[in-house]
């Protein structure tokens, strides 16, 4: 499914060495960084909205980055998967790799990588004219899948890491947009994970939730990091705190400190981020 | 180090995999149909400037003020046609934009609410109306009822004006005028009405805060801060209204003469060529026909763009107009 | 004033009461299975219908949708999906343009380019003419209500890696249906009652058109042509054509506001 695109330049550092699992899909060994964010800069039309950004943002594990509003957050992750370039005049600067591989490089489409990198969004948006069925699947189908027990193999998959399966499984025929918001939020995170992507980026994906609902996100993305990269861009901070293994804290487009979750809300290094987990600004 | 721009439309970025054709052909294939728009406007004004090159040459600028109009010696001029079309436009607009505009404030304003979208509703059905149906009405019930009561009345009662004199006929100039005023007026009430209802709110509390009662708040804060948009309403009513067709040539009475009186039968460039077209037995003829739908197009895409123009600088005015 | 400004609504609306009750007066005493199923009569002998009129109206329709729908509805994706602020502005003007362009002078452009080539008037030319119209009147409201479409749709879709040409036809244009089936709609009613485009195209015919080659009777044509004449039968069947014709148009103004009430 998710082809990558075979670039013949290595990264001199930060060596990922790529083992083929048994779909023959590269997985990076736990330790090793998804993302290798070097000196990362990205401009809309003049307005530098990311400054000389350098992080290496582990696999497996969940990636928290926070950080007051306007703050660049949320340009980084859509950079993650170049969902930036929707809008018109940007700029970037720097380089970015995925287990190894530039995601800019100019031969690489930028359809690849949203394949490899899927996305979740602040305000859940499953498509209005389709099934539960139909959203879960129609990132597959497009792509050309046809195989039906493997697409109903994959249904059952997603909905079944997204924990929504038990919920909906007799009426999977509805439309998407009759189910309440946290589980329209969960069907859109089971039709990112159908297409298999080896990351998954929520930007404030519990922003327009109750607790309830968002408690169950937060147990659901415990469950994910067993097998993907997970980057969450979140405002709440107990969030992130509750449910990261890492956190990046950034301010006026620059990444100002990135660590272990635990000593960054414990024992933050930058008076900027103690300031602001203990709520001072932003 | 690399530096990697986006282009300035959310394009595709760059060509790579075999799975870029498809997005790109669409892309194309997208913009191929949006440019037949330009296409097009070049193909109307190539084909009549091209059906009418005879006539041009023959007559040159002549052609447009000379009253002569004479296929038997194929001797050509448009100068009634144009004549006609002016006159019958300008009265449409002089009854429809008071009319129009009165509806739109009575909508806006006035009415009440139960009672707005139904005529809302009946004002865009009058819309659908072909122009032929109108036609068919003008001339089986409308003129004759004018001719027997309204024309007699005007006679009657304005007849020292020189507009008002002469036999009355029935078909006539002020005949087509008013039927081309009824098809309009949905067009500059439904654009009058979307210019009033963009009047922000802020405007008429500040006069009834001013002790303006709802007359005086209509007169100074609507209809002055509407003033442009609704002139814009009367410019693109009469672009509608000079290209009217064939309501017009059903109850114009089709003569090529300038008469001061309204009561006389008029033609318009629409109508002579509908009526002649099919007819035109020397090539001459059939360019001067092609000449005036030249004359027509011209006037037509003159006065709807200065419309557009005016009714785009509004901001968020004119709503579905303005977009 | 509110009583003049009442008396101003009241003269705007009622054309279209006065129209639709002479319509049915005048109209429905000759609606009779004749008249659907007849071909016209010579003047002086009494019955005959319009079937072929009515035929031809459809035929005619059928192309001019052929042509303007696809062209219109892919322009209204490029206006919605691709094009830049600028390049917008000015396309839009020029649908404004052309939707300005009298139907007269449509009628001639196609003469020119279709009827004067192949040496005869043809329902081909008719339906080209009437197809032309409809380019501009699809475009912008396709384009209308493909913005109204929330950009997350567009985003969830890239997101997943789809491509956007599949995302734009198998997302976008689906969530918008109604609203472009509707525009559709509105542009078909509009070109059906159109007569001046077809008066040297389609031209008319009173006979069955055996090819789209040859001349070809529509609704409008068949009215006017009743109506100028000098014969009362010919009036009356002039009334009968022009309620069915408005009942058509009326019809999809109808089924209009049902789908776009549904809608919200």
């Amino acid at each position: 499914m998710a082809t990558p695109v075979s670039t013949p330049e290595k990264p001199k550092t930060a060596p990922a060495p790529v083992q083929p699992e048994a779909g023959g899909k590269p997985v990076a060994p736990e330790e090793g960084p998804a993302f290798d964010v070097r000196d990362f800069s990205l401009w809309y039309g003049a307005r530098k909205a990311l400054d000389g950004v350098s992080i290496r943002i582990p696999a497996r594990r969940v990636t928290a980055i926070i950080g007051p509003s306007g703050c660049g957050k949320s340009t980084f992750l859509r950079a993650l998967n170049r969902m930036h370039e929707l809008t018109p005049g940007t700029r970037i600067e720097g380089s970015l790799h995925l287990f190894g591989e530039d995601l800019y490089a100019p031969s690489v489409d930028p359809v690849v990588v949203r394949r490899r990198v899927g996305m979740v969004f602040q305000k859940s948006n499953p498509f209005p004219t389709m099934s539960i069925e139909e959203n879960v699947l129609v990132g597959l189908r497009l792509n050309g899948v046809k195989d039906r027990a493997f697409l109903q193999h994959r249904l059952e998959q997603s909905l079944r890491m997204s924990a929504l399966w038990d919920e909906v499984k007799d009426h999977l025929k509805r439309p998407g947009i009759s189910l309440s918001g946290g589980q329209q939020q969960r069907l859109c995170i089971a039709r990112a994970l159908a297409v298999e992507p080896e990351v998954l980026l929520m930007d404030e994906p519990c922003s327009a939730l109750d607790p309830l609902a968002t408690a169950k996100i937060e147990e659901l993305i415990q469950q994910l990091r067993l097998r993907f990269t997970v980057v969450i861009v979140t405002h709440n901070m107990q969030q992130a705190a509750r449910c990261s293994d890492r956190t990046a804290f950034f301010y006026l487009g620059k990444l100002v400190e990135f660590g272990e979750t635990r000593g960054m809300f414990t024992n933050p290094s930058n008076p900027q981020t103690e300031a602001y987990v203990s709520g001072r600004f932003g | 180090m690399r530096t990697v721009t986006t282009p300035d439309s959310p394009a595709p970025v760059k060509p790579t995999s075999v799975s870029r054709w498809p997005d790109r052909s669409f892309h194309w294939l997208a913009l191929l149909a949006a440019l037949t728009l330009v296409g097009l406007i070049v193909l109307v004004g190539w084909e009549l400037y091209r059906g009418s090159r005879l006539s041009i040459h023959q007559f040159g600028p002549r052609f447009l003020v000379s009253s002569q109009w004479d296929p038997v010696s194929d001797v050509y001029g448009a100068l009634p046609f144009i004549f006609g079309t002016l006159v019958s436009s300008l009265i449409a607009l002089v009854i429809a934009v008071p009319l129009g505009v009165a509806t739109a404030l009575f909508l806006t304003e006035m009415a009440p609410v139960r009672l707005r979208q139904p005529i809302i509703t009946v004002i865009e059905l009058l819309a659908a109306v072909p122009s032929v149906i109108f036609g068919l009405w003008g001339i089986f019930v409308l003129v004759p009822w004018l001719r027997d009561h309204f024309f007699r009345w005007l006679k009657d009662s304005l007849g020292f004006l020189p507009l008002f004199t002469g036999p009355i006929y029935g078909p006539s100039m002020l005949a087509g005028g008013i039927i081309v005023a009824i098809m309009i007026l949905p067009i500059v009430t439904s654009v009058s009405r979307e210019i009033l209802r963009s009047v922000p709110n802020l405007q008429r509390e500040a006069a009834y805060a001013l002790g303006a009662t709802h007359w005086e708040v209509i007169r100074i804060a609507v209809i002055s801060y509407a003033r442009r948009g609704i002139f814009g309403a009367a410019v693109l009513g009469l672009g509608r209204a000079l290209g009217e067709t064939m309501a017009v040539t059903m109850v114009i009475g089709n003569r090529p003469e300038i008469s001061a009186s309204l009561f006389a039968p008029g033609y318009t460039l629409a109508s002579v060529v509908a009526n002649e077209f099919t007819e035109a037995t020397s090539d001459l003829y059939l360019n001067a026909l092609f000449e005036l739908g030249l004359v027509l197009l011209a006037i037509t895409i003159l006065v709807n763009a200065v419309a557009q123009l005016m009714l785009r600088s509004l901001a968020g005015g004119a709503g579905a107009k303005a977009h | 004033m509110t009583g003049l400004m009442g008396l101003s609504s009241l003269l705007v609306i009622a054309p279209l009461f006065l129209v639709l009750y002479f319509l049915i007066r005048e109209g429905a005493s000759s609606l009779d299975w004749n008249f659907f199923t007849q071909l016209p009569k010579p003047a002086g002998e009494q019955g005959g219908g319009m079937a072929n009129a009515i035929v031809g109206t459809v035929a005619l329709l059928g192309m001019a949708a052929a042509i303007g729908v696809p062209i219109g509805v892919m322009g209204g994706v490029y206006l919605a999906e691709y094009g830049s602020a600028r390049s917008n502005y000015w396309l839009r003007f020029a649908a404004d343009v052309l939707n300005g362009v009298p139907s007269i002078v449509w009628g001639m452009v196609v003469y020119a380019m279709l009827v004067v080539p192949f040496k005869t008037f043809s329902a081909y030319a008719g339906g080209v003419a009437l197809g032309l119209m409809m380019i501009p009147l699809v475009m912008r409201t396709t384009e209308e209500v493909l913005v109204l479409v929330p950009q997350s749709y567009r985003e969830a879709g890239l997101a997943l890696g789809i491509a956007r040409w599949k995302i734009i036809t198998v997302i976008v244009i689906k969530t918008a249906l109604k609203g472009i089936v509707t525009g559709v709609l509105i542009a078909l009613a509009r070109v059906a009652g159109e007569t001046a485009p077809l008066l040297f195209t389609a031209l008319g015919n009173n006979f069955w058109n055996h090819s789209l080659a040859e001349p070809i009777a529509a609704l409008p044509l068949q009215i006017f042509s009743y109506a100028i004449s000098p014969y009362d039968d010919w009036h009356r069947q002039a009334w009968a054509g022009a309620l069915v014709l408005m009942m058509l148009i009326l019809s999809c103004n109808v089924v209009v506001r049902f789908v776009s009430r549904d809608r919200r």
